[in-house]
């Protein structure tokens, strides 16, 4: 493709012909200047680069709540550069990065330096979190105000990682963000109910003698969370909720009118604990594995608007952090490339979801929940050009030529997966082309002429 | 077999032929000359992460005797101390060219990890692992027990009818874990008796009965052994149970429960013992003990085992893979 021609921007526009909507509308859009220009049949446009999406769905672009950029500090696992690229090539055009980088972002200069980071490398939207106390402790409020009020404009706080368990600390939290309009995203986890806890509590982890992760550890903080948000009349999110028992306490107390939110992963969505039986340490990840029942519970969730999103809690990891005995095992799966397939596998194909759904727990509800602001609902001419187009019919293997990002440890690897992202485009250019991430320059490129 | 990792899933003519050759072995023991030419030219690693004097020299005995070189590659104060990963430990074990790694860690699944990652092709015998499993202990308490009821006509036989009693702490015990799939394969009555607090949760799907209180459980089964565990001082820090003295009175094996128990039982410990905790000396020093029995036959065995993954037997077999596959294909 040449970025010579066209328009003032050094780039043509791009006509995607015949793609079908959730809800099976068939349209083609046309994008320029880095929005939707025009929508309907039979579009044409000089000079256009023009993708065929005969039988691909075109849905807004996905956007992750919960990634781990892992820079600045942890280069070796992730950056923010490969980061994106893995978004980018799981159909992503925003993620949320998490606070446990090293420095920690807990001060305005370091959210703004991910922030940065993401504009320059320009394969996503990288909207910054904060953390909720200094150094993720546990004891201090972080500069929550100064991270609000920076350029990153931070609106959701999280100690993800580490629980708020302070109950105290954690009620000021919920009422301080109100200020800023923000939302504190829970990590729900007693930490004294899971001192050295490897995987989750039940007969397998005990015949396995590995130290338990019991679900109430996790519904506890839940339980005193809602009932704290209610309290101060705050928003509260939860992270990677992972039990049956987490998704009645929050069916509980959003039928209560408490301003609660929820998330589910994708691989708590598909996988279950029997996996960690050979000891593979790709399968250890905070929280952990679940039952099948609590699978089916968590799908449910999903299925009644308990639980309101999907994200992938994306944690990358070194090789040597995972070929290793399992305590000394990092926790942590990527899932950035695999996500929508998990879903299509999980929530689709079971009937659970339309693709509509999908739009909405991928992409629209992340996007409200993270006060993201200008991100496409309806793709209508006038919106942000934030595109996912995705083949559902295809089905792959999946192995490592499917991962984009600096890291291998996807639980997926040797799986059979539904479905195939095709193009990513972010802020009207391609991060993703014909299936295959676009080159760095090319899209570091396209972003700084967004700048100017 | 290929490698011992466990117990659970083990084959039942799988584990009495381990039995009835280590009765072979014990034979040899009797000898003047003790010593088996059976693998010379073969070496055996030691490698112990987790300091355990007795497990370690047993161990070393079983493969001198049988003539393989051994070599004890203690964590302590080695590369192993200074962060080097068990990945690379195994693999300057494969360069040096081991045999067969006995392995000792405290991590859960270490064994299995060293067996399945592709590092080594060196047979793999767990030692014991965290919490998980001791298969060789089990073994031997099962050899044991079949050779002090069933005397000289031992061999093929299985412990079918024969009622065991485990006691104490069967939520961090690995040789509690290995006993019960062990004994109740060998159509053993496994009864585990401890406070709630000790015993694992999702336990009550296990293959035996669960009683809290000993007295009751001594007198609904009478049971022809009883096998007290090891109990570690640091569980009373983690709120296990309120102190040492209410433990030993309600679950230490004291001289009024010795009697109870009936001459004809036996009192089994895997060492080393608390005295005055879990066991009275006077239950320890008793002719129902068999605590130093215990460890002779724990040479034998793990001789029989160190020569069915070491000699010809262990091509022909792959019984061991088999058992894995079979525990794969179950889940």
């Amino acid at each position: 493709m040449s970025l010579s021609s066209g328009n003032d921007r050094g780039e043509p526009p791009l006509l995607i012909r015949g793609a079908s909507l959730p809800g099976s509308e068939r349209t083609d859009v046309l994008v320029r200047d880095g929005r939707i220009a025009e929508r309907g049949s039979g579009l044409s446009a000089a000079g256009a680069q023009v993708i065929d999406a005969d039988g691909l769905l075109l849905l807004p672009g996905l956007v992750d709540l919960h990634t781990h950029l892992r820079e600045p500090g942890f280069e070796q696992s992730e950056t923010v550069l490969t980061g994106t690229r893995a978004a980018a090539a799981g159909g992503y055009t925003t993620v949320f990065a998490m606070a446990n980088t090293r420095p920690v972002q807990d001060t305005a200069g370091v959210v703004e330096q991910v922030q940065s980071l993401g504009e320059r490398a320009g394969y996503a939207t990288v909207r910054p979190i904060g953390a909720v106390t200094e150094g993720l402790a546990g004891q201090r409020l972080s500069e929550i105000g100064a991270m609000a009020r920076s350029r990153a404009k931070v609106r959701v706080f999280s100690d993800d990682g580490s629980c708020v368990h302070d109950s105290l600390l954690m009620r000021r939290a919920l009422e301080y963000v109100t200020t800023f309009g923000g939302v504190i995203a829970q990590h729900a986890q007693d930490p004294r109910l899971t001192e050295h806890a490897q995987m989750n509590e039940g007969a397998l982890s005990s015949e396995l003698g590995l130290a338990g992760w019991p679900a109430v550890a996790e519904e506890s903080i839940i339980a005193r969370d809602v009932l704290l948000a209610e309290h101060v009349g705050a928003r509260l999110h939860i992270c990677h909720l992972s039990t049956a028992g987490s998704v009645d306490i929050v069916r509980w107390a959003k039928a209560r009118g408490i301003a609660v939110t929820a998330e589910v992963t994708p691989h708590h969505l598909l996988l279950t604990e029997e996996l960690v039986a050979g000891y593979d340490a790709r399968y250890k990840v905070n929280p952990p594995l679940r039952r099948r029942e609590d699978v089916l519970a968590v799908r449910e969730g999903v299925a009644d608007g308990t639980i309101d999103i999907v994200a992938t809690d994306h944690a990358p990891h070194p090789v040597d952090a995972k070929e290793c005995e399992w305590d000394a095992a990092a926790n942590g799966m990527v899932g950035l490339e695999s996500a929508l397939s998990v879903v299509h596998e999980a929530l689709v194909q079971t009937g659970i979801l339309d693709w509509a759904g999908v739009a909405r727990v991928m992409s629209a509800a992340p996007a409200r929940i993270g006060g993201l602001e200008g991100h496409p609902t309806a793709l209508l001419p006038g919106e942000r050009a934030e595109l996912t187009l995705y083949d559902p019919s295809a089905r792959r293997a999946f192995g490592t030529a499917e991962l984009a990002g600096r890291s291998r440890n996807s639980p997926y690897l040797g799986m059979s997966l539904p479905g195939r992202i095709v193009a990513t485009v972010h802020q009207g250019y391609l991060t993703v082309s014909d299936g295959v991430v676009v080159d760095e320059e090319l899209v570091a490129a396209a972003a700084a002429r967004r700048e100017r | 077999m290929r490698h011992l990792l466990s117990t659970r899933g083990l084959a039942l003519d799988e584990a009495v032929h381990v039995l009835d050759v280590a009765e072979e072995m014990a034979e040899t023991q009797l000898r003047e000359v003790r010593k088996l030419p059976t693998l010379r030219g073969k070496t055996v690693v030691n490698l112990f992460f987790e300091d355990s004097t007795r497990t370690r020299i047993s161990f070393e005995a079983a493969a001198k005797r049988l003539s393989a070189d051994v070599i004890t590659f203690s964590a302590k104060g080695s590369s192993v101390s200074k962060g080097e990963s068990l990945k690379d430990t195994a693999q300057t074990l494969q360069a040096i060219g081991a045999d067969a790694i006995v392995i000792r860690h405290q991590a859960s699944g270490a064994p299995q990890v060293l067996a399945t990652s592709g590092w080594i092709d060196a047979a793999v015998l767990n030692a014991g692992d965290g919490t998980h499993e001791h298969p060789t202990q089990a073994l031997l308490d099962a050899f044991t027990l079949r050779r002090r009821l069933h005397g000289a006509d031992s061999r093929g036989r299985d412990l079918d009818g024969v009622t065991v009693l485990i006691v104490g702490d069967i939520l961090h015990s690995r040789v509690a874990r290995s006993n019960l799939w062990l004994l109740s394969l060998l159509g053993a009555r496994v009864v585990l008796v401890a406070p709630a607090t000790l015993i694992p949760h999702g336990a009550h799907g296990w293959p035996c009965e669960i009683r809290h209180d000993l007295d009751e459980a001594l007198a609904e089964f009478r049971p022809d052994a009883v096998m007290m565990l090891r109990i570690q001082a640091e569980r009373m820090r983690d709120a296990y149970f309120p102190s040492e003295r209410e433990y030993a009175r309600q679950w230490g094996l004291d001289s009024a429960r010795l009697s109870a128990l009936g001459s004809a039982s036996i009192v089994m410990h895997p060492g080393p013992m608390n005295r005055g905790l879990e066991i009275s000396a006077a239950a320890a020093d008793s002719p129902q003990s068999t605590v130093l029995e215990q460890v002779a036959n724990g040479v034998s065995v793990r001789m029989a085992v160190l020569y069915l993954l070491l000699s010809g037997e262990r091509a022909a077999g792959g019984a061991g893979e088999r058992a894995q596959g079979e525990k794969e294909a179950e889940r």
